[in-house]
This record gives C-alpha cells, structure tokens and sequence, in this order.
C-alpha cells in the first residue's frame, strides 16, 4: 500500500509541476520575444501575467462575458498595456544606458501592480475552469481538467509562434531584426515596429498564460514579480533567446518546484525555482541548451 | 632588485605560434617573432590582418588559443589583464578608451595604480602612508603629462579633449605605469600632419628612455621614420619582418598591399 | 576632500545640527525628528549604494536583504540570547560581508541585465528565508522584546539621542566614502565604471574592486539594520523585501548616482515621501514610486543633485559629476 502512496504522490507532484511549469515556459517565451528583438530584458513581464489573469476576472465576473470571449478580451487589454509600454516609454528611452533600461522596466511593473492594487484591491480573485468536469484519476492522482487547458495553451502558443517565426513575413522580419538590426533596417524592415510588436506579442502570451492559470492556482495583484523572477529563471535555464530551450526548462523547473513542495518544505518551493536561477546565471550563463559561443556574441 | 640584469639585444617579448580562432573564425594563424628589447617595432599589414587581436593577446584582454608569448622569458599568456599590466606591459586602444568624464590628470594619475598599494581600509581612513603615496601619484601623474605636452590640460575632462590630444593622454597613461614594453594601437589615426610629427619625436624620445615600443600602425612614413624593426601580417599570417628597407623593398608586402587596392 | 565637498559638508553638517533644535521651534512637525532618524538609517543603505552603483556602475537590487541580514542578527542574538547589542552589531556586519562575498564574486562577472536579475533573484531568497524561518525570526508575524540601545550603561531613549547616534555615525560613514572616493580606490572605482576593459589593461583589479565595493555596501546595510532593529525593537520580513530593495534604488536615483550628497538628498526626500506625506494615501504608495522612478529614469537619470548643480539644463549633461580634480 504505501508504494502505491508513494507513487501516486509522484505522479500527482509531475502533474502540478508540468502545470506550473508550462506557465513559466510561457513566461520565459514572453522575455525571450522581447530580448531577441531588443536584448532588453522586461523586469514587468511577470506583470503581464498578473494582469492577464485579473482582467479575465473583470471581464467574466463583473461583466459575465462567456469563458473564451473573457480569454481573448484579458489578452487583447494586455497586449494593450504591452503596446503602451513600448510606445510610450521605452521607445523615449532607445539611447539610454542599460542601468536606465533596467529601472525604467521595473518602474512599469511597480506602476502595473500598484495599478492592479488600486483596480482590484489585494484579495484573490479565483477564475471558474475553462470546460466544467471532475477531476480525471491517473493510478490515483487528480488530474484537474484546467490543467490540461494550461498544457493545451502553452503547447498551442509554442506551435503558432514557431509557425509565426519561420513561415510569416513579420515573424522572419523579427528574427531578421534579432540578428542584425542595422542589416535588417537597410533591406527595408521598419525596426521599430518589429520593436513594437514584440512587446505586444510578449505581454499577449505572458496574460494568456495568466488566464489559463487563474482556475487553478487564483490571482492577486501582487503575484507578478515572482512569476516573472521564476520565468526569468526558466529563460536563462533554457539559455536566453531560446524558444524550445525556455519551454523544457520552463517544465523542468515547475516540476523542481512542485517535488520540493511535496518532498522537502512547502515553504521553500519559492526559492527553489530561484536558486536554480542562481546557480545558472554564476555557473552556466548561456543556459543549458544554449552555446558559450553564442552567448559571448551578445552584448552582456 | 629592479630590473635584473639581462644581456643586451636579448629579446623582451617572444611569440610562439600564437594562434587566436573565434569560432570558426581564424584571426592569427601561427605568429613567430621575437622583439629585441629597447627597439621600435611596428607591426603592419593590411585591415584584417591580425594585429589588433595580437595586441589583445598580449596585453592578456584575449587568451590565444594555441602558443604561448613570453615576457622577459617568463611566459604571460592566460595572465589576467591587470597582472600583466603589474609585470610591465601597458598599451594604448585603437579606439580611444580613455575615462572620459574623469580629468586629464586622474587618468594618468589611474596609470600609476599598479606601482601603488593603498587599499581600501587605508585610503578610507587615510593612513598618513596613503597621504604621501597620493601626493606621490599627483606627482608622477604631472610629471608624465609634462614629458608628453598635455601639462596645461591637466585639470579639463578628458572627454572634452581633440581626439589628437586624447591619443597623447592614452599615451601619458600608459607610460604612468612604468612600462618595460608599450603596445601602441594606431597611435596616428586621427592626427594631422604636424601632430603626427610630434608623435613620432615623443615615440623616439620613450624609446631613449629603455622603453620598448610595439606600434600598430597605418602611416606608413611615420612607420618607414621610426622604426628599428617591422613585422609584416596578412590575413592573420607571417608576411615579412626586418627592417625598414628591407621590408620597403619586399616583393610579398608590395604584393600584399597593392593586392588590397 | 575637495574644497567644494569640504563646503558642503561643512553646511550639511550644521544644518543636521541645528535640525531637532528647528524642527522643536516649529509647532506640529516635532515628529520630523523621527523621520529624519529614519533618513540616517537609510542613508547609510544609500551611500553604500551609490558608491555601487554611481562609482563602479554596478546595479544591486539586494540592499533589503542585507539590510535584514544585519537587523535580524541583531535581533536574534540581543532577543533570543541576551546578547550586548554592540556585541551583535559586528557579527551582523561581518555576516553580510561573508554572504556579500560568497554572492558578489560570481554575481559580479555578470553584467547589466543578468547582474539585476541575480541580485533581485538573491534578494527574494533571502526575503523567503526571513518568512520561513520561524523558530529564529518569528517569520511573517515578526519579532518582538528587541532591547534598545545603551552606551556604556546609559540608556539612549529620546528621539533626539537617536537622532544624534544615528547622524552621527551617517557622517563617519560619509567622510569614510569621500576618502575613497578621492583616491587611488575611487579612481579604480569610476575607471571601471567608464572603461571597464581599459581599466583593466592599466592595471585595476577590477573583479577584485566590483566585489569589495559591493561587500562594503552590504556592510552599511548590515550596521544600518542593526540600529534599525534596536531603534523600532521589532521586525517584520516586510520590510525587507524585494520593494525596499527597489526604494533604496529609487532613493539613490532621485538624488542622483553619481554623488554621494545626492544619494543623501534623495533618501531624505523620499523617507519623507513615504513617512509622512504618502502616509495618507498608503495605497498610492506603489504607484507613486513607479511613477517617480520612471520619471527620474526618462527624464532625469543624473538626479536633483545635477539640477542643483547647473540649474535645469544640467540635468542633461551626460558628465556632470562633483568637483574637477583630484
């Protein structure tokens, strides 16, 4: 019986943990998009997520739209702040040195979550699952339907955004502006706007990862830094501007964080996601799936 | 025990089959040369050929990948930058890469960091050691900007210098630390013709002083009137090396450079 | 010390002085003392990380935490084993140097971006540890029965006293920096800030510097906990997290980096701000530092200090900076 005990809880601890962890991919996917196209790296982007997951609240809860219309509005509002955020400040701030970029990023996020606090004050807010169902039971752990929902997104978001990438005009533009924006600018493509898009495109995917992760785990004004310092942590785990390598590590570290939860100290699930950030950013800065070579050819 | 005693014309500064790839990229393909000590050598060749990335082996801001590269016969390469600079080697950037915001003066008076030692618990509570030691570098520091000319700019910003001027303050700099062997990147880019000429009489004057100087550079008469010695590079390959004549009159460096117009 | 700082310092320090004796004149702010102990306690956080970050260019989201590290080993051992609070002091101090050091020398090889992101990741940890260890910190509800402080068996109890204590060890701490600053150590410093590779190549340890600037920030922080603690004799993990870490930066922003009176002038400013005037507004409190940050970041990235210094157009000088030679 106890094996059975035993068992069960590692497949129950793997589900949750895959469940997390594709937030955090998501997470890591929205950093990647922005720092490929710009090598900054948006302090707010845990804030998307936040924000994501509180307006679905508003548009279900206050204004009873139906789930997948709730979906879609939480995201386009985001992408909204996402596209305000570039427009209005980092753009005026195109020649500012890295320390500036730095706090003028941070500064958004505070001002997002202060935002958020004023907006929906400081409780939780909980989000009904996407399809209603009872739990399916695998060898005796619940797998909630929600997270499959979770799984579906995040796998929908990384198949469209390899799709984006390789077969649109505006996706091979961005990868173009990524590589050499001086080139990409003299065969006629408007930086700027690839600049643009991709603070759109970041703060969409960071809030859909929100919606879809409100059902499960709730939301609250104050939610964002730590979901973006754990998806910063897959980022850098995958190696940084690395689309697959955010999604594995974005896994792994979910699972890490849900094993520590279950087998070591629920107290300290936080700081595992965070001393693995650590130890790759002092010991393998080009992240586990990227190259030391590449990595020394950017700009760090 | 300054500087122990060495033979004349013994070399200070050895090559051996420096190599330095990038990637797949191969910037220096097996470089050989030895510089006598108290010489003028220049190294020259066409743009690509290798002799800014040697200057950065040297000066230990890049780690060769293959060879080694002795200084006074103890080998130097894998050093940290700093440590190099300790042991005598100082140099000066194509592009210049002075404090620019700091004064003139401080940035000479930075060159003289590694000949002093006051450290942090001494400079914040100023050990009276640490007072003459400070009066010592404001000392050396306007003593160095006299020996080039700059004595009169020594309290403006250096940013705010010519680009002329700011060549002779990396110089000064570089000197502040006591060098036995200077690497010069591309002293004269930038320079005018007057400037250029006083450069080449302040190059000679270091010389006399038991400096050895290693010089990078474009102008060709300014290399063709100073140098002792000149090592030729090609795409990151030995040319040619001797003199000035002989280099002048080398059927491959003619080739080499005609080849490139 | 410059003439011009020597001035400034000469004036600052008489107005610190005259401050209580002021402030006792003028009926209805006589709690301004208490704010402006709170300043001191901050400024010595601040100087610690201007001298980081405006100096030696290097960003630290991590003074909360080494503002705790400080405060709770002060509290642990004076509450939990009768220790002499200036006994405890120290091991707090040497203890945020020890952790400063193992974190500094790795994190310092990293640059910008990843540099922030290590030290806001080390900063959360440390605030995690804070809450979770509740047998040693009394973790979220916090710690109580912290003793005060006591010279030589002479109790300081008035605000005034503190005030005195504190500002006093404020200026020992900034006569220390200037020294630093206007030496061998500080010319390191500001190279690596400017030219990090030449700095090296001239022959600056600059590894070696980045990380003893970074434990020495980390060692104000410490002492600052420990008057902290024994002046509010409680502590709570709130404050030190991740948004004081950010308010320390900010502090260090407004006055401007690159000048240690202007890290002063921005703690003062804001201790003010968030002591007193958005005391009314505490749910605004978040958004306002926001919105100030990310004015001063566009607008104003040299500080007040700059707009002091050369009026309004000052402030866009790129290479205003205290003072001319060395």
């Amino acid at each position: 019986m106890d094996e059975f005990g035993l068992g069960t809880d590692l497949l129950q601890y793997t589900v949750s943990g895959l469940t997390i962890g594709a937030i955090y991919a998501l997470v890591a996917i929205g950093y990647n998009i922005i720092y490929n196209v710009t090598e900054i790296i948006n302090f707010a982007q845990g804030e998307f997520v936040m924000l994501g997951g509180l307006f679905a609240v508003f548009f279900m809860g206050t204004l009873h739209f139906p789930v997948f219309a709730a979906f879609f509005a939480a995201i386009v509002m985001v992408a909204l702040a996402g596209f305000a955020m570039e427009r209005f400040v980092v753009r005026r701030a195109r020649h500012a040195s890295v320390l500036s970029l730095i706090i003028i990023t941070i500064a958004i996020s505070i001002i997002l979550k202060g935002t958020a606090m004023l907006g929906w004050g400081k409780d939780p807010y909980s989000l009904p699952a996407f399809t209603a169902g009872s739990p399916i039971l695998i060898g005796g752990a619940a797998l909630q339907i929600q997270a499959l929902w979770v799984l579906g997104v995040s796998i929908a978001i990384v198949v469209s955004l390899t799709l984006f990438f390789h077969h649109s005009l505006y996706g091979k533009a961005m990868l173009a502006c990524a590589d050499n924006p001086s080139a990409a600018r003299m065969v006629g493509i408007r930086v700027r706007q690839m600049v643009l898009l991709s603070f759109v495109l970041s703060a969409a995917i960071g809030a859909a990862a929100g919606v879809a992760i409100t059902p499960i785990s709730l939301m609250e004004y104050d939610r964002g830094a730590l979901l973006g310092l754990k998806g910063f942590g897959a980022a850098a785990l995958g190696g940084l501007g690395n689309f697959y390598g955010a999604f594995v590590a974005g896994l792994l570290l979910g699972l890490a964080e849900s094993f520590c939860a279950g087998y070591l100290s629920s107290g300290y699930k936080d700081a595992v996601a965070l001393i693995l950030l650590l130890l790759v950013l002092f010991f393998k800065p080009e992240g586990l799936f990227g190259s030391a070579e590449a990595a020394k050819l950017k700009r760090f | 025990m300054e500087h122990p005693a060495r033979q004349p014309g013994a070399s200070i500064l050895e090559l051996n089959d420096i190599q330095m790839s990038f990637g797949g990229v191969h910037a220096l393909k097996g470089i050989n040369h030895a510089v006598p000590e108290g010489i003028i050598q220049a190294v020259i060749g066409p743009n690509g050929a290798g002799k800014t990335t040697l200057f950065h082996c040297i000066s230990g801001l890049l780690n060769p990948t293959e060879g080694s590269i002795l200084f006074r016969g103890a080998e130097i390469n894998g050093l940290a930058p700093h440590r190099i600079a300790h042991l005598g080697i100082s140099r000066t950037f194509q592009h210049v890469a002075l404090f620019k915001s700091m004064t003139v003066l401080e940035n000479v008076m930075l060159g003289r960091h590694s000949r002093t030692r006051s450290g942090f618990w001494a400079t914040g509570l100023r050990f009276p050691g640490m007072r003459s030691e400070e009066r010592n570098i404001h000392k050396k520091a306007e003593a160095f900007l006299d020996l080039v000319g700059l004595a009169d700019a020594s309290r403006l910003q250096a940013g705010t210098l010519p680009l002329g001027k700011q060549k002779i303050l990396e110089i000064a700099r570089a000197l502040a630390t006591e060098p036995r062997l200077v690497l010069l990147d591309e002293p004269a880019g930038g320079l005018n013709m007057t400037e250029t000429e006083e450069l080449g009489v302040l190059i000679q004057k270091i010389c006399q002083t038991g400096i050895t100087v290693v010089l990078v550079e474009h102008d060709m008469n300014l290399v063709m009137d100073i140098s002792d010695q000149i090592l030729v590079l090609h795409y990151g390959q030995y040319l040619a090396s001797g003199t000035p004549q002989h280099i002048k009159d080398d059927p491959a460096v003619i080739e080499a450079y005609l080849g490139e117009n | 010390m410059r003439t011009t700082d020597r001035w400034i310092f000469t004036v600052v320090f008489l107005l610190i002085a005259v401050f209580p004796w002021l402030v006792g004149r003028i009926s209805g702010i006589s709690h301004y003392i208490e704010v402006m102990i709170f300043a001191g306690i901050f400024s010595l956080v601040c100087l610690g990380l201007s001298l980081l970050m405006g100096y030696a260019g290097q960003i630290s989201l991590a003074q909360a935490a080494f503002f705790g590290i400080g405060a709770y080993t002060s509290g642990i051992l004076t509450a939990r084993f009768d220790w002499n609070p200036w006994l405890a002091m120290p091991v707090g101090a040497v203890l945020a140097a020890a952790v400063a050091w193992i974190v500094g020398v790795p994190a310092l090889r990293l640059r910008g971006h990843y540099l922030a992101m290590a030290t806001l990741g080390f900063g959360v940890i440390v605030h995690i540890v804070f809450s979770e260890e509740v047998e040693w910190t009394g973790g979220p509800s916090g710690m109580v029965d912290i003793p005060g402080l006591a010279i030589a068996g002479w109790r300081i109890s008035s605000e005034v006293q503190w005030y005195y204590l504190i500002w006093g060890i404020v200026f020992l701490a900034l006569l220390f920096s200037f020294h630093i600053l206007h030496s061998r150590v500080g010319r390191a410093l500001r190279a690596i800030h400017e030219e990090e590779i030449a700095a090296e190549a001239m022959g600056v340890p600059t590894a070696r510097y980045k990380v003893q600037i970074f434990v020495f920030g980390a060692v104000l922080a410490a002492i600052a906990g420990s008057f902290y603690t024994h002046y509010v004799t409680f502590l709570s993990p709130s404050s030190f997290n991740l948004m004081w870490s950010i308010r320390f930066v900010l502090m260090v922003m407004v006055g401007g980096m690159q000048s240690l009176w202007g890290a002063l002038l921005g703690t003062v400013l804001l201790t003010f701000v968030g002591n007193e005037w958005l005391q009314v507004f505490a749910d605004f409190e978040v958004l306002v530092y926001g919105a100030i940050l990310l004015v001063v970041a566009l607008f104003l990235p040299q500080g007040l200090i700059s707009v002091l210094r050369r009026g309004p157009g000052g402030a866009r000088s790129s290479v205003s900076r205290l003072g001319g030679e060395g």
